[in-house]
């Protein structure tokens, strides 16, 4: 299951390595929130430091809509998806192979977004673990709720829109959660944070057990 | 309308070498529906190993639905259907790693190189690799080509990499949906090639075709469908 995918997750990759979708438009969106933001909050430095934790976790879910999108509509492309269901894949395995593409395009966004905010909004860091933690968390049930709901939303002609509608409520624990743990490693006292990353982490298994389960079946029916 | 098969011989066997008795196909009074049109109404027909069967029909006819049906990709509602063995109606997933279906849509990723694509859908299949590169070899796409972008392709090169990546699969039951479509004479004699070759290691074809007097030449058997039912079966109707 592994090894298949491994395979997944490096064809999807690959796609985008060639693509460079992510590269030439995903990434500079994320930058371009960042940027706005700094625009939009500079007359008020404190505000601006204060909203630093949740505008770069807005910015990351929305790059994430833009990559959940993309991994999904390269295999509604002419008869791709058919071409999979006969692939002899096991379902399980495409889905952790789209969780592992995407979460490892989120974590190079998030690094990058990271150094962003560093360099735009002179923001400081005082807890590295709790940092590094939730990013790895968040990250994780991102990927992983995102291509729950990617695979509902493939199949249909207004994919493009409903995905957002789908994936952006579900994934308001963890950007709260995110946010709150980001606040306490920027600044703040990153014991208060640690509870947080536990309570995305059971969101993540949650979603790491439903997508094992229900990838294959909502693939079938969509 | 029932066919009827062939006597199951001793050498009739699976694409791995193994001997397989029975039809590899079995359908009766079979029905699949689109939606609430019945597509297929009551399709009877059985496919002896080995055989190369040429489904023939007026556009509409039910020989897209019969080749994704029969690959357990639409579901039979009512009737007997047997794949390889499989009962359709029980798990019809549980075919779909044993066939090979060269469909309308090309099935292969844009972005990837012709190399990419027939290497991915081997690893797939958990193919041996080297089938890949002969697969591509064989459909003239071992040159330049190989790490040609698929976007940038014709359409009969389209159609020959689809072809590479289900021949590398070896798959126990071919469905070919108008494979000549888009090739060139000399891509469709490699086809026709490929598919008697495929038939003489044990593979069973299943093919629809428009271009009638090369698919009757290659076929073993020809079924008429239409309004989504058999209508006429053999090799003495052809004309």
């Amino acid at each position: 299951m592994w090894a298949d995918a491994w395979l997944v997750a490096v064809k999807d990759l690959r796609i985008e390595f060639r693509s460079r979708v992510a590269l030439n438009q995903v990434l500079p969106f994320a930058l371009l929130v960042l940027v706005l933001f700094a625009f939009a909050l500079d007359p008020d430095r404190g505000l601006l430091e204060k909203a630093t934790p949740g505008l770069y976790w807005v910015a990351v879910l929305f790059s994430a809509l833009l990559a959940l999108g993309r991994s999904f509509s390269v295999e509604s492309a002419d008869g791709v998806r058919d071409a999979l269901r006969l692939s002899g894949l096991p379902p399980v395995a495409l889905w952790l192979g789209k969780v592992l593409s995407v979460a490892i395009q989120l974590l190079v966004l998030e690094v990058v977004l990271g150094a962003g905010i560093i360099v735009l909004y002179g923001t400081s860091v005082t807890g590295w673990p709790l940092l590094l933690m939730t990013i790895v968390v968040a990250t994780v049930a991102i990927a992983t709720a995102g291509t729950l709901y990617g695979v509902v939303a493939a199949g249909l002609r207004v994919r493009e829109t409903l995905l957002p509608l789908l994936v952006l409520p579900v994934l308001a624990p963890v950007l709260i959660g995110s946010t709150r743990a980001f606040e306490a490693a920027l600044g703040g006292t990153p014991s208060e944070g640690w509870p947080w990353v536990g309570l995305m982490s059971v969101f993540a298994a949650v979603y790491v057990v439903a997508g094992a389960l229900g990838f294959g079946p909502l693939m079938e029916e969509t | 309308m029932a066919t009827p098969a062939p006597p199951p011989t001793d050498n009739a066997g699976r694409a791995d070498g193994a001997p397989r008795s029975g039809p590899v196909v079995h359908l009766r009074g079979a029905v699949a529906l689109l939606g609430r049109f019945p597509a297929l109404a009551g399709v009877d027909l059985d496919v002896a190993p080995r055989r190369i069967v040429l489904l023939r029909g007026p556009n509409g006819a039910g020989k897209t639905t019969l080749l994704r049906a029969l690959a357990g990709l639409v579901s039979f509602t009512a009737g007997e259907a047997t794949v390889l063995g499989v009962d359709l109606r029980a798990d019809r997933r549980a075919v779909r790693s044993r066939v090979g279906l060269l469909a309308h849509g090309a099935g292969l990723y844009d972005e990837l190189t012709v190399a990419d694509n027939v290497r991915f859908w081997t690893r797939a299949a958990h193919a041996d690799a080297a089938d890949a590169e002969a697969a591509m070899g064989r459909l003239g796409l071992d040159g330049r080509l190989r790490d040609v972008v698929v976007g940038r392709l014709s359409t009969g090169q389209r159609r020959r990499a689809s072809f590479a990546c289900l021949v590398a699969r070896r798959p126990e039951l071919w469905l070919l949906d108008e494979p000549h479509a888009g090739l060139d004479r000399d891509g469709r004699d490699v086809v026709d090639a490929i598919v008697r070759e495929a038939s003489a290691a044990g593979a069973t074809v299943v093919l629809s075709s428009h271009e009638l007097d090369r698919s009757i030449a290659l076929s073993d058997e020809i079924v008429t469908l239409a309004g989504g039912a058999v209508v006429a079966t053999g090799v003495d109707d052809v004309g």
